[in-house]
C-alpha cells in the first residue's frame, strides 16, 4: 500500500504516527467541540419538532378557560367567536384519590372525554389498553406518568371521592395528552406524579356524577393562525363572566405548555450558548496548538524547500497533517455526538411523555461546528506554515542563531538573584514569549471555566431546594379544601391525629393587571407571622408581610412592570368577582414561580368576606402520619394534600434530571478538553526545548532537575490558568444565571467551593497526568544526538 | 529490514593520564564520537570495561552515569549548546551551582577571555565567544576530564584558533585532562598524544615530543 505513495505522503503517514499523541489530543478537542454541538442541537431540535408534531396531531388548544358551570348551549356561541376554529367543552374536577401502595392521599384531575371516541381539542393518545366502553361507569384512562410512578397498569383499580362518595375506578387504558405533558396541579410548581394524576372519564359518566349533565365547567379552543389571541380571550371572558368564568388564557399561561416552553428556552440556551463557548474554546486551542506544532517543524520545512519542493507543496503537506487530525476528530465527534443525542433523546422521551419522540439532526449546526473548528485550526496551522516557508532554505540550513533573550523585568526588579538557574530559565522563557505563555494559560483557564459552568447548575439547584424547602416552606403537609371553609376549621385540623400545628391560608385566583400587562395568578393570604410559610429571597433574607398591599415575586413584578409603591388592578376570578386597585407593598426575589402574597386579613378585606380558609399548612408528627393520611383521604371537604418532602423529591427529580444529563456530558467533555490542552502544551514545550534539556542532561543535570525546568514552567502556566479560569468560570456563571430567569424558576448565582475544587482537581489531575507522560519522554531524551546536531 | 549489528568500536584499549592533552583523530564514522561518549559517561560499551580511577563505569546505571558526568566531566560541543535564556555568567553558574568545588563563574569567563561579556546573552555573542562560554562552563566545575567534540567544527579559522588557545591554557593552568576529537589532523600537533581511529579500531597512538602552541598551527 505504502509503496504506491509519494515520498511526501509517506512522510505524512510517518509524521502522523510519530505525533500520534498530539494528533490524538487535537482530534479529541475537535471531537469534543463537534460532539457537544451535535448532542445539544439535536436534543433541542428533536424536542422542538416532537412538541410541534404532538400539539398538531392531538389538537392542543390555543385558548383555555375554566368556569363554574355553563349550559351546553353556550358552546355554539364560543365557537362563533371570530378566529375560533374548534372547541371542546368539558367537565374537569379535582378529587382526592386512594392509590394502592400509597399511604397519603393523592389528587386526581378528572377530565371528561366523549364516551364514543371522537376527535376533540386536547385529545388523548391511548398508549396502552383501550377507550372506555359505553355504559361502564367505573372505567377510566389514567395518565402514563401517574401510572408509571405508582406502578399501576391496565386492569388495576383505585379509589376516588366523587361527589362525596368513595368510589372504585378501574384503569382500562393508559393515556397521554398535549395538555398534560407536565402534570402539574393548579398552582403547583413541579410535577409530582405519584400524588397527582389525570384520569379521563366519559362525559356521560362524569356529568351525572357531579350533577353537571348538559353543562360544562371547562373549555379548550383552537384558533385560526391569523386570529388575535388577546381579542379571543377578551370575548371568551365577556361570554363566560356570567357563568363564573375564571379568566381565559393562552398557551403562555397554560401550566404544561408554559413549563415545556421554559424548558425548551432553557434548552436553547444550553444548546446554543454552551456549545458556542465550547466550540470557541476548542477553536482557540486548535489554533494555538497547531501553530506551535508546525513551528517546531521549521528545519524539516527548510530541507524540503532546499530539495526543490514549492512553498505550496510544503504548505499543503502540513495542512494535510492538520486536516487528518481535524476530520478524524470531527468524524469521531459526530459519532459520539449522535450516540449521546440518542441517549439524551431516550431520556427525554421517557421524561416528556410524548406519543412519539422524533429524532431530528440539526445539520446546519453540525456543518457549522465542523467548519468553525476546521477553519480555526487551519488558520492556526496556515499562519505557522506561512511563517516557516517564507524563510529562505539557505538561512534555515545555517546554524540558527540562539533565540533572543534580553534582561527583562526580572533583572529590573532584582529578582534574578533570588532564583536559581533553573528558576531563571523558567522566568526568562515566560518573559520572552509573554503572548505564548498567555495563550497557554488562557487555554487552561477556559478548561477550568467550562468545568465550573458544568457543575454550577448542580450548585444552583441545591441552593434553590435549600431555600425553598428548608427556609421558606416549613410545613410537612398542605391541605387544600374543595371550597372555602370558616376559619374555625383550623381547630378541627389541629384535633386530627398526628397534627402538631395547623396554620390556615386563603388562596384566590386573580388576574393582576397593569395597563396592557396582565397575569393570572393566585394570591396567597398568609397569617401574619406565619411560621410555616415565609417569604424568603434568594439571598436567604426573610421579607416580612406588610399589613396591607401585595408582595410580588420580583419576576412577577418585572412581568407586570410594577415596583413597590405602584398600584395595580386585581380582578378576582371567583365569588362576587370584585375588581380593586391594590398597592404593591413589596417584592421578594424568589427563585420559583410567580407568587403574589397578602396578609390574610387584608385579602379578606379585598374579597369582602369574613375569615375563611382555602387550605391549611400542617406540621405532622411523623409516626402518626399514616393514620392522618387515612383520615384526610376520606374527609369530603379535602380536595388534595401535598407533602413538602414529595415536592422536594419531585423538584430534584425534575430539575436535576433535565439539567443533569447535559451537566454530565459537559463535565465529561470539559475534562477531556483539559487533558488534551495541558498535555499538548507540555508536549510542544518539550519538542521546542528538547535540545536544551538534553544539553543540560549531558552537563550532569539529573532527569529530575531537567524535568523540573520544563514542568516547572508548565506548572506556572497551569497555576495561572487555574486562577484565571476560576474567575472566568464565575463570570460565565453570572452571565448564564442572568439568562436563566424563567417564569417557572430562576437560577441563582451560587458557585460552591466543591465546584471550584472539582474544576481545579480535574485540571490538576490532567496536568499531573500530562507531566508524567512528558517526564517519561524527558527520561528517553537522546543525549548523544544533542552533541551532533544543531538547532 | 532486519537489524544489522554494527561495531562502532572494537578492541579499543586506551588509558588517559591525568593532566595530559589528547587529540583523537579520525574520519567520519571512525568511531571517535562513540569513544568520547563512552569516556564521558553518555554511553556504555556492549562489551569490555571502562574505569575511571577506582570507579567501574561499565555496569553503571543511568543515575550513576549522571553523577559521574556531573562530578567529573566537562563537555564542549560542536554547536555550543548554550541555554539561550541565560546570560554568559548564568550559563556557567548553571554548572557551578551543582558542582562540588567550582570556580567563580566570572573567573572562569575571564580565563577564556570573556571578562567583559559576563552579562551578555548567547544571542549577543559571536560564534567563537559562544564556544568560549561553553568552555568556561565546562571547566568552571574543575572537572577531572574535559571532553570536546569538534570544538572548532562550526567556527572559522581565526576563531577556531582562539578557542584552541583557550583549551590549551585551561589544560596548562588548571591541569585538566583534555580530550579533543576532531577530523582536523593539524590540531594533533598541540597534543601530548594523538590517537588515530579508523573503522572503530585504534590504528596508531603517537606521542609528540613537543606540544605545538596553537598559534603555530595552520590548516
Amino acid at each position: 500500500m505504502v509503496a504506491g505513495l509519494r515520498a511526501l505522503d509517506r512522510k505524512l503517514i510517518r509524521d502522523l504516527w510519530h505525533l500520534r499523541g498530539q494528533m490524538a489530543a487535537i482530534g479529541l478537542v475537535v471531537a469534543c467541540g463537534v460532539a457537544i454541538v451535535v448532542t445539544t442541537r439535536t436534543s433541542y431540535t428533536s424536542l422542538l419538532v416532537s412538541r410541534a408534531a404532538y400539539y398538531g396531531d392531538y389538537r392542543f388548544g390555543n385558548v383555555f378557560a375554566h368556569l363554574r358551570r355553563a349550559p351546553e348551549t353556550v358552546r355554539p356561541r364560543l365557537l362563533a367567536i371570530p378566529g375560533v376554529t374548534d372547541g371542546t367543552t368539558r367537565i374537569v374536577r379535582e378529587v382526592t384519590l386512594g392509590v394502592p401502595g400509597l399511604a397519603e392521599p393523592a389528587t386526581g384531575l378528572l377530565v371528561s372525554v366523549p364516551e364514543r371516541r371522537w376527535p376533540v381539542v386536547n385529545d388523548v393518545h391511548v398508549r396502552r389498553g383501550r377507550w372506555m366502553e359505553p355504559g361502564r361507569r367505573d372505567e377510566v384512562i389514567a395518565s402514563e406518568a401517574f401510572v408509571v410512578a405508582n406502578r399501576l397498569d391496565v386492569g388495576d383499580t383505585l379509589h376516588a371521592v366523587i361527589n362525596g362518595r368513595w368510589e372504585r375506578l378501574r384503569i382500562v387504558g393508559v393515556g397521554l395528552s398535549p395538555e398534560f405533558v407536565y402534570e402539574v396541579r393548579e398552582g403547583g410548581l413541579f410535577p409530582d406524579n405519584r400524588r397527582f394524576g389525570v384520569l379521563w372519564m366519559a362525559r356521560e359518566t362524569l356529568g351525572p356524577a357531579f350533577d353537571m349533565a348538559g353543562t360544562f365547567n371547562d373549555v379548550a379552543l383552537t384558533l385560526a393562525p391569523d386570529a388575535v389571541e388577546a381579542d379571543v380571550i377578551a370575548q371568551v371572558d365577556r361570554l363566560l363572566a356570567r357563568y363564573g368564568g375564571m379568566g381565559a388564557y393562552g398557551r403562555d399561561e397554560q401550566a404544561s405548555a408554559r413549563f415545556l416552553k421554559d424548558e425548551i428556552a432553557q434548552n436553547r440556551v444550553s444548546g446554543t450558548l454552551i456549545p458556542a463557548i465550547f466550540l470557541g474554546v476548542a477553536a482557540f486551542l486548535l489554533n494555538v496548538v497547531l501553530a506551535r506544532l508546525v513551528g517546531t517543524e521549521r528545519e524539516q520545512v527548510a530541507v524540503l524547500k532546499a530539495f526543490g519542493y514549492t512553498n505550496w507543496a510544503v504548505g499543503w503537506h502540513y495542512l494535510k497533517l492538520a486536516l487528518v487530525a481535524l476530520f478524524t476528530g470531527a468524524a469521531v465527534g459526530m459519532a459520539v455526538g449522535l450516540w449521546l443525542a440518542a441517549w439524551v433523546n431516550e431520556r427525554y422521551a421517557d421524561y416528556y411523555r410524548f406519543p412519539e419522540f422524533l429524532f431530528r439532526l440539526d445539520w446546519t449546526a453540525v456543518v457549522l461546528a465542523v467548519l468553525v473548528t476546521v477553519v480555526a485550526a487551519l488558520a492556526g496551522a496556515a499562519g505557522a506554515v506561512r511563517r516557516v516557508v517564507r524563510l529562505p532554505p539557505a538561512a534555515a540550513m545555517q546554524p540558527e542563531p540562539p533565540a533572543q533573550y534580553r534582561a527583562g523585568m526580572l533583572e529590573r526588579l532584582g529578582l534574578n538573584r533570588l532564583l536559581a538557574a533553573s528558576g531563571r530559565i523558567i522566568a526568562r522563557h515566560l518573559e520572552r514569549r509573554p503572548l505564548k505563555a498567555l495563550l497557554s494559560a488562557l487555554g487552561i483557564a477556559f478548561a477550568v471555566a467550562i468545568l465550573v459552568v458544568g457543575r454550577f447548575f448542580v450548585d444552583a439547584v441545591v441552593h434553590m431546594a435549600d431555600v425553598q424547602f428548608r427556609h421558606a416552606q416549613r410545613e410537612n403537609l398542605t391541605v387544600v379544601f374543595n371550597a372555602p371553609r370558616p376559619a374555625a376549621v383550623r381547630y378541627e385540623l389541629q384535633r386530627l391525629p398526628g397534627v402538631l400545628r395547623a396554620e390556615t391560608f386563603r388562596s384566590t385566583p386573580v388576574r393582576l393587571r397593569n395597563g396592557h400587562r396582565s397575569r393570572r395568578v393566585a394570591i396567597l393570604g398568609l397569617e401574619r407571622g406565619s411560621e410555616m410559610r415565609r417569604l424568603i429571597a434568594r439571598t436567604l433574607e426573610a421579607v416580612p408581610l406588610p399589613a396591607g398591599g401585595l408582595v410580588l415575586t420580583a419576576k412577577l413584578a418585572e412581568i407586570l412592570d410594577v415596583a413597590p409603591g405602584d398600584t395595580l388592578t386585581v380582578e378576582v376570578l371567583e365569588g362576587t368577582r370584585p375588581v380593586r386597585r391594590v398597592l404593591v407593598a413589596g417584592s421578594v426575589d424568589e427563585m420559583f414561580g410567580l407568587g403574589a402574597y397578602m396578609e390574610r386579613g387584608a385579602l379578606s378585606h379585598l374579597l369582602q368576606e369574613g375569615e375563611v380558609s382555602s387550605g391549611a399548612f400542617l406540621r405532622v408528627d411523623r409516626p402518626a402520619a399514616l393514620a392522618l393520611y387515612d383520615r384526610l383521604k376520606r374527609l369530603p371537604g379535602v380536595a388534595g394534600v401535598a407533602s413538602r418532602d414529595a415536592a422536594l423529591e419531585s423538584f430534584e427529580a425534575t430539575l436535576a434530571r433535565s439539567i443533569g444529563y447535559m451537566t454530565a456530558i459537559l463535565v465529561g467533555f470539559a475534562g477531556a478538553l483539559a487533558v488534551a490542552m495541558v498535555y499538548n502544551a507540555a508536549r510542544i514545550a518539550l519538542s521546542e526545548r528538547g535540545r536544551e534539556l538534553a544539553s543540560l542532561r549531558v552537563l550532569g543535570f539529573t532527569q529530575g532537575e531537567v524535568s523540573l525546568m520544563l514542568l516547572g514552567e508548565q506548572a506556572i502556566l497551569v497555576a495561572a490558568g487555574i486562577g484565571g479560569g476560576l474567575a472566568m468560570g464565575y463570570g460565565f456563571c453570572a452571565w448564564l444565571s442572568g439568562l436563566y430567569q424563567w417564569e417557572l424558576f430562576r437560577i441563582p448565582l451560587v458557585v460552591s467551593e466543591q465546584t471550584l475544587a472539582f474544576a481545579v482537581a480535574v485540571v490538576l489531575g490532567a496536568a499531573v497526568l500530562s507531566a508524567l507522560l512528558v517526564r517519561r519522554r524527558i527520561y528517553r531524551l537522546d543525549l548523544v544526538a544533542v552533541l551532533k546536531t544543531r538547532e | 529490514m532486519g537489524d544489522v549489528l554494527v561495531h562502532a568500536l572494537s578492541d579499543v584499549d586506551l588509558d588517559l593520564v591525568r593532566g595530559e592533552f589528547v587529540v583523537i583523530l579520525g574520519p567520519s564514522g571512525s568511531g571517535k564520537s562513540t569513544l568520547l561518549n563512552i569516556l564521558g559517561g553518555l554511553d556504555v560499551p556492549t562489551s569490555g570495561t571502562v574505569h575511571f580511577f577506582e570507579h567501574d563505569l561499565t555496569a553503571a546505571g543511568e543515575r550513576a552515569l549522571t553523577r559521574f558526568r556531573r562530578e567529573h566531566i566537562g563537555f564542549v560541543f560542536q554547536f555550543y549548546n548554550l541555554i539561550p535564556s541565560l546570560t554568559a555568567r548564568e550559563n556557567v553558574a548553571l554548572v557551578t551551582e551543582i558542582a562540588r568545588r567550582p570556580l567563580d563563574p566570572a573567573d572562569a569567563l575571564r580565563l577564556v577571555g570573556l571578562g567583559d561579556r559576563l552579562d551578555h546573552f548567547p544571542a549577543q555573542l559571536s560564534g567563537g565567544e559562544q564556544q568560549r562560554v561553553a568552555i568556561a562552563r565546562a571547566v568552571a566545575k574543575q572537572p577531572d576530564a574535559l571532553l570536546c567534540d569538534e570544538p572548532t567544527g562550526a567556527l572559522d579559522y581565526e576563531t577556531g584558533k582562539v578557542v584552541l588557545e583557550v583549551l590549551e591554557r585551561v589544560n596548562r593552568e588548571l591541569g585538566t585532562t583534555t580530550a579533543i576529537i576532531t577530523h582536523n589532523a593539524s590540531i594533533g600537533a598541540m597534543a601530548d598524544r594523538v590517537v588515530r581511529l579508523r573503522s572503530g579500531r585504534i590504528t596508531e597512538i603517537h606521542a609528540n615530543a613537543r606540544r605545538a602552541r596553537p598559534e603555530e598551527l595552520s590548516w
